[in-house]
C-alpha cells in the first residue's frame, strides 16, 4: 500500500552467520514498541528474504518506501535504532550507512531472471511468491497446455542443463516423455558439491517454490507422479526452507490429487544427501535415492530411459528448474533474449577468490570474464595482477589472465579448457602459485572419488602423488609428460564425469602455466611463494624493533629473540604459516626462495 | 541362415557380423572370436564397467565393451595403438597399487591381471606411489581375504548378492581407500559357497585349504560328481600326488554350472583321512569293539536281524529312513525294499526332518 514502508532483511546463510537474525528482532522489537509507531505514523513490516548476492556487506537490509529502495549494508542489531528513528520516523536515510558506489557497480552488468525474487521476498511464503506471479506459470500449463507444448516452447527458450553438462533440457524431457511406462519420475539434484559453489543453496533458501513450481511443469511435461528433491544435508536452512515450501503447496493444492481440480496428480519428497560429491551424479544420484551406495553406473541405458527403480526418470539441476517458471510465464522468447546462440538466459556464479566484490552474481551467457571480475567483481583484491580465474569447480580448468576477453558460454569456456560447470568461479591473482591450485582440485576429487573405475581411483590418487612431489621440491623432469599422460588416460578411460574431468585443473595449469611446473621442476623455486619447500622466512636485523609481535603470533614458537633486540627464526622449527610474515609492521619478516633438494628420476 | 528379425550389423576389427539387438559390443566380438580382455566382466553376473580394461573405440571415443550395447552400423576398433596404449596405462595404475608378490602367489598362472601384465609387458609400473596396505587378516575358516590385491573389479560382491542372494560382503570407504567387506570390517561370516572366490580374478580370494599345496600346473583334473546330496554337482577335482588338494566347478558342466556349496568346494579332506572307513564293521559280542568285516558278512547280519525283527514283532516294527545325499534311484530303490521287502510303509528321508 502506498505509504507503508516495507524492510527486508538479508536470512539467507550468509546473512544469518552475519547476525541477520538479531537484526531482524531488533526491528521487529523496534517496531512493536508504542512510541515509536506513534512517531513513524506508517505501517511498518519487516521481512526476512533470501541471498541478495553481496554476501560480504551482510547483513544487507532494504527500506522501500512508495517503491523507492534504501540499502544499508554492514548492519548490526545496535544500529537499528537509529535507523528507524531517523529513516522510518524522520524520513531521512541513514546516509553514512547506506551502500557505497561499488554495491551498485556489483549490479550494474547483472541481470536478475532466475534470481528476480530471489532477496525481494519472504521465501517461507507462498503468499509472496504467487504475489509476484508465482504458480502462474504452473496454472497455465496444467490447464491451458498440452505436455508436448511445454517441451517445445523449452526448446524454444534454448535452456540448458545448468548442472555443468549443458545438455538441452527440453530434449532431455522430451526423452523421458517419448519413454513408454506409465510411472515416471522427476528429480531435483541439489547435492551441490563444487568447494565455494553456493548457487542452488541460495536459490533454494531464497525461492523454493520457484524450483517446486519447476518441478510440477516438468512433472506434467513428462507425466511424472512422484518428484524427489536431492538436497545436502549440509544445508539446513535450504531443507528447512524447502519442507516449509512443499507444505504450503500442498496446502494451496499445488501438489498432491487433483492439482488444482486438473486431475492430474504429483508429489515431491525430500531425499537427504550425506554429503558426497559423486552423489551428483546422476547415477549415482540415484543409486542413493534407491538406498544404495552412491556409486555410478555405465550408461547406456540413460536415467531417462531407466532411471530412478529401473523407470524414465529426469534430473534437472536447482537452477535449471527454477528457470522454467520464469521461462513458462515471460516467454521463450524473453529467455532466449539473453545469452549467445548457443548458451542462452543468464547463469548464476559464485564468484569467490582474490577479487574485492565477492557474493552470488547472475548474468547473461556472452558476457566476458574482465566485465565480471572487473565490472561486477571490482577488481583484484589489494590491486595486485590477476593471475587466472578456475570456473566449474574441480570438473573446471583454469583460464589465464590473457584470455579475460573469453566469453562466458558453454562452447567458449570449452574451448578455452574450462567449462561452465554447476557455477563457480574462483580469481586467482599473482600470490596464486598455479601447481597448489591444481593440487588443491586434485586433493578434493581423490578424496571424493567413489572408488569404483580403476583410473578414476588410483590414476587420481597417482596425479596428486606427482604434484606433491613437485610442490614439495622433490619434482623430476619428465613429470610434466607424466601428469599429461596420465591425465589423457582418466579423462578418456573415467566411468563417470567425475573421473573423467578432474584431470581438467592439471591439463589446463599445464596448458597455461607450464613456466610455473618447470620453475618448480628445474629451477626450485615457486614463483608465487606458496610452496612452503621452496620458501624460507628470515628477519632482517637491521628493519627489527624487537616489538616481540611475531614471537607472540608464531604457533610453532620458531621466533627467538628478546624484547628491543632483534629476533630470529628458527628453520627447523618454522612451519612456514605465514603468521610473522603478516604481522610485522617494520617488513622486517622476509619471505626468501630457498632451493629444494635435487632429485633424479 | 535367416537373420534374426531385430539383427543388428556392425563391422569389429573388420569383420562383418550381425547379432541381436540388446547384445553387448564384447558379446558380439566373442562372436567372430575376437577376446578383449576384461577384469570386471563376468557371464554369471550383471555388467558393471568398474575396471575399463575392456574399452574399445567406437568412432574415436573410447567406450567399455561390456556394457555397450551395439547399434546399426557401429565400427569398432579393439586393437588399435591408442586402445592398446591406455589399456596398457590401465594395468599399469592396478599393478602400482598390487603387491608384487606373484613368485609365492597362489594365484600364479592362474591371474587374470598376471595374464594381462604378461601380455602388456609391464615389468615396472611406469606410475608409481602408495600402496594400500592392510594389517589385520580375516579370521573366517574358509576362505583367505588379501585385501591388498583386490583390484575392486565388483565380482565377489556381485556374485553374492546377485547369484548367492546372500549378500555378504560390500564395497566401504571411498576412492583409493575403498575396500570390499564384510559389515563393520568384521570376520567373514556367510555361508561360505565359495563363489566369491571363484570368481575372483586376482589372488585376493583364495581357499585356505589350498594354500602352498601346490601350483596348478602340477595338478591333475578329474571330473567327479560331488557326493554329499542328491543334486549331484559336477566337480573338477585338482589331484597332485593322488590326494584331492582343491575343488572347484567348470562353467557349463553339470547342473551346477561351475557353481558349488560349502561341503562341495571345501569338504573334501574326509577322502584321505585316516579316521575313514573302508570296510564294513560289526561288534561280534555285546559290549565288544566294532571289527571290520567283508560286505557280505555285513549284509547277512542286517538282512538276519531284519528279518528276525520283523517276524517276531511285524514289519509295522521297522522304520527306514534314506538320505538327501543318496541319488533319486538310491531313494527309490530304498522305498521299495520298505515297502515290497520288509512290508512296511515306515520310510521317511532326512530332507523332511
Amino acid at each position: 500500500m502506498p505509504g507503508d514502508i516495507t524492510i527486508n532483511i538479508c536470512m539467507g546463510t550468509g546473512g544469518i552467520a552475519a547476525g541477520g537474525e538479531a537484526v531482524m528482532s531488533a526491528f521487529e522489537d523496534a517496531l512493536a514498541s508504542a512510541d515509536i509507531a506513534a512517531s513513524v505514523k506508517k505501517h511498518c513490516a519487516a521481512h526476512k528474504v533470501g541471498c541478495r548476492g553481496f554476501c560480504a556487506r551482510d547483513v544487507l537490509v532494504d527500506v522501500i518506501e512508495n517503491g523507492g529502495k534504501h540499502t544499508y549494508e554492514y548492519i548490526k542489531p545496535d544500529m537499528v535504532k537509529r535507523i528507524v528513528e531517523e529513516h522510518l520516523a524522520g524520513g531521512q536515510p541513514v546516509q553514512e550507512w547506506l551502500v557505497k558506489e561499488d554495491y551498485h557497480t556489483f549490479h550494474g552488468k547483472q541481470v536478475r531472471a532466475v534470481l528476480a525474487d530471489c532477496g525481494e521476498m519472504d521465501p517461507e511464503d507462498i503468499e509472496a511468491y504467487a504475489g509476484r506471479g508465482g504458480y502462474e506459470a504452473a496454472l497455465k500449463s496444467l490447464t491451458s497446455l498440452a505436455p508436448t507444448d511445454i517441451i517445445e516452447e523449452l526448446k524454444r527458450s534454448g535452456l540448458r542443463g545448468r548442472g555443468g553438462a549443458g545438455f538441452p533440457t527440453g530434449l532431455k524431457w522430451e526423452m523421458a516423455r517419448n519413454e513408454p511406462g506409465d510411472t515416471k519420475y522427476i528429480i531435483c539434484n541439489a547435492d551441490e558439491g563444487d568447494p565455494g559453489a553456493f548457487m542452488d543453496r541460495s536459490l533454494v533458501e531464497g525461492n523454493p517454490h520457484a524450483v517446486i513450481e519447476g518441478m510440477l511443469i516438468g512433472a506434467y511435461a513428462i507425466g511424472a507422479q512422484r518428484g524427489y528433491v536431492y538436497i545436502r544435508a549440509e544445508y539446513p536452512l535450504a531443507v528447512q526452507r524447502l519442507t516449509i515450501a512443499l507444505g504450503q503447496a500442498r496446502e494451496r493444492g499445488f501438489l498432491g490429487r487433483n492439482i488444482q481440480n486438473t486431475g492430474f496428480d504429483f508429489d515431491i519428497k525430500v531425499k537427504l544427501g550425506a554429503g558426497a560429491f559423486v552423489c551428483g551424479e546422476e547415477t549415482a544420484l540415484i543409486a542413493s535415492i534407491e538406498g544404495n551406495r552412491g556409486m555410478p553406473r555405465a550408461k547406456p541405458p540413460f536415467p531417462a530411459q531407466k532411471g530412478l527403480w529401473g523407470k524414465p526418470t529426469v534430473i534437472n539441476n536447482v537452477e535449471t528448474l527454477a528457470n522454467v517458471p520464469y521461462i513458462m510465464r515471460k516467454g521463450s522468447g524473453w529467455f532466449a533474449g539473453f545469452g549467445t546462440e548457443k548458451s542462452k538466459g543468464t547463469k548464476v556464479f559464485a564468484l569467490t577468490g582474490k577479487i574485492r566484490n565477492s557474493g552470488l552474481i547472475e548474468v547473461p551467457f556472452g558476457i566476458s570474464l574482465r566485465e565480471i571480475i572487473f565490472d561486477i567483481g571490482g577488481g583484484i583484491e589489494g590491486d595486485r595482477k590477476l593471475k587466472a580465474v578456475q570456473t566449474g569447480g574441480p570438473s573446471g580448468g583454469c583460464i589465464p589472465a590473457s584470455l579475460m576477453e573469453t566469453s562466458v558460454d558453454y562452447e567458449s569456456l570449452a574451448s578455452a579448457g574450462s567449462i561452465v560447470g554447476s557455477g563457480g568461479m574462483v580469481v586467482l591473482d599473482e600470490t596464486d602459485c598455479m601447481v597448489n591450485v591444481a593440487k588443491y582440485f586434485l586433493e578434493f576429487t581423490k578424496s571424493e572419488s567413489c572408488g569404483k573405475c580403476i583410473p578414476c581411483r588410483v590414476g587420481t590418487m597417482r596425479l596428486l602423488e606427482i604434484l606433491t612431489r613437485i610442490t614439495s621440491g622433490k619434482g623430476r623432469p619428465g613429470d610434466v609428460e607424466l601428469l599429461q599422460e596420465l591425465s589423457e588416460d582418466i579423462k578418456m578411460t573415467s566411468l563417470c564425469g567425475l573421473g573423467q574431468t578432474a584431470p581438467n585443473p592439471v591439463l589446463s595449469t599445464i596448458r597455461y602455466f607450464k613456466d610455473e611446473y618447470d620453475a618448480h621442476i628445474i629451477e626450485r623455486r615457486c614463483p608465487a611463494g606458496v610452496c612452503k619447500s621452496f620458501i624460507a622466512f628470515t628477519v632482517l636485523e637491521e628493519f627489527c624493533k624487537g616489538c616481540m609481535a611475531c614471537v607472540r603470533v608464531c604457533p610453532s614458537g620458531a621466533i627467538v629473540g628478546e624484547k628491543k633486540k632483534p629476533h630470529r627464526i628458527v628453520q627447523d622449527v618454522c612451519i612456514k604459516c605465514g603468521a610473522c610474515f603478516a604481522t610485522c609492521k617494520f617488513q622486517a619478516v622476509r619471505k626468501r626462495a630457498v632451493y629444494g633438494e635435487i632429485h633424479t628420476r | 541362415m535367416e537373420k534374426p528379425i531385430n539383427s543388428i550389423s556392425l563391422v569389429i576389427d573388420g569383420k562383418q557380423i550381425s547379432v541381436p539387438s540388446g547384445t553387448t559390443i564384447l558379446d558380439a566380438a566373442k562372436q567372430v572370436g575376437i577376446t578383449i580382455p576384461a577384469l570386471c566382466y563376468h557371464p554369471k553376473v550383471s555388467r558393471s564397467g568398474a575396471c575399463r580394461v575392456c574399452i574399445v573405440e567406437v568412432g574415436g571415443t573410447l567406450v567399455t565393451a561390456c556394457t555397450t550395447p551395439v547399434s546399426g552400423g557401429m565400427e569398432v576398433i579393439t586393437n588399435s595403438p591408442y586402445v592398446e596404449n591406455m589399456r596398457r596405462d590401465l594395468i599399469d595404475l592396478i599393478l602400482s597399487d598390487h603387491p608384487y608378490d606373484c613368485m609365492v602367489c597362489q594365484k600364479t598362472g592362474e591371474c587374470e591381471l598376471q595374464e594381462l601384465a604378461y601380455k602388456y609387458s609391464i615389468r615396472n609400473p611406469v606410475f608409481r606411489g602408495e600402496r594400500r596396505q592392510y594389517a589385520q587378516k580375516d579370521g573366517n575358516p574358509f576362505i583367505d581375504r588379501d585385501m591388498e590385491k583386490c583390484i575392486l573389479c565388483g565380482r565377489c560382491v556381485k556374485i553374492c548378492d546377485e547369484v548367492q542372494g546372500v549378500g555378504a560382503i560390500d564395497f566401504a570407504y571411498k576412492g583409493f581407500w575403498a575396500k570390499v567387506c564384510p559389515p563393520f570390517e568384521q570376520d567373514l561370516n556367510c555361508e561360505f559357497c565359495g563363489q566369491c572366490v571363484m570368481v575372483c580374478p586376482t589372488g585376493a580370494l583364495i581357499g585356505k585349504n589350498w594354500v602352498a599345496r601346490g601350483r596348478y600346473w602340477n595338478m591333475r583334473e578329474v571330473e567327479s560328481t560331488c557326493p554329499y546330496c542328491g543334486v549331484g554337482c559336477t566337480l573338477s577335482l585338482h589331484v597332485k600326488e593322488n590326494e584331492i588338494v582343491r575343488v572347484t566347478a567348470k562353467e557349463g558342466r553339470g547342473v551346477n554350472d561351475g557353481l558349488l556349496c560349502v561341503k562341495g568346494r571345501f569338504g573334501y579332506q574326509f577322502v584321505s583321512s585316516p579316521d575313514r572307513l573302508k570296510t564294513p564293521l560289526i561288534r561280534r559280542r555285546k559290549g565288544g569293539d566294532l571289527e571290520p568285516a567283508t560286505w557280505d558278512e555285513a549284509l547277512g547280519v542286517v538282512a538276519s536281524r531284519l528279518k528276525r525283527v520283523k517276524e517276531q514283532y511285524g514289519p509295522d516294527a521297522i522304520a527306514g529312513l534314506s538320505s538327501a545325499r543318496c541319488t533319486t534311484e538310491d531313494n527309490y530303490l530304498f522305498q521299495k525294499f520298505m515297502r515290497a521287502a520288509v512290508g512296511t510303509n515306515n520310510v521317511d528321508h532326512c530332507a523332511r526332518l
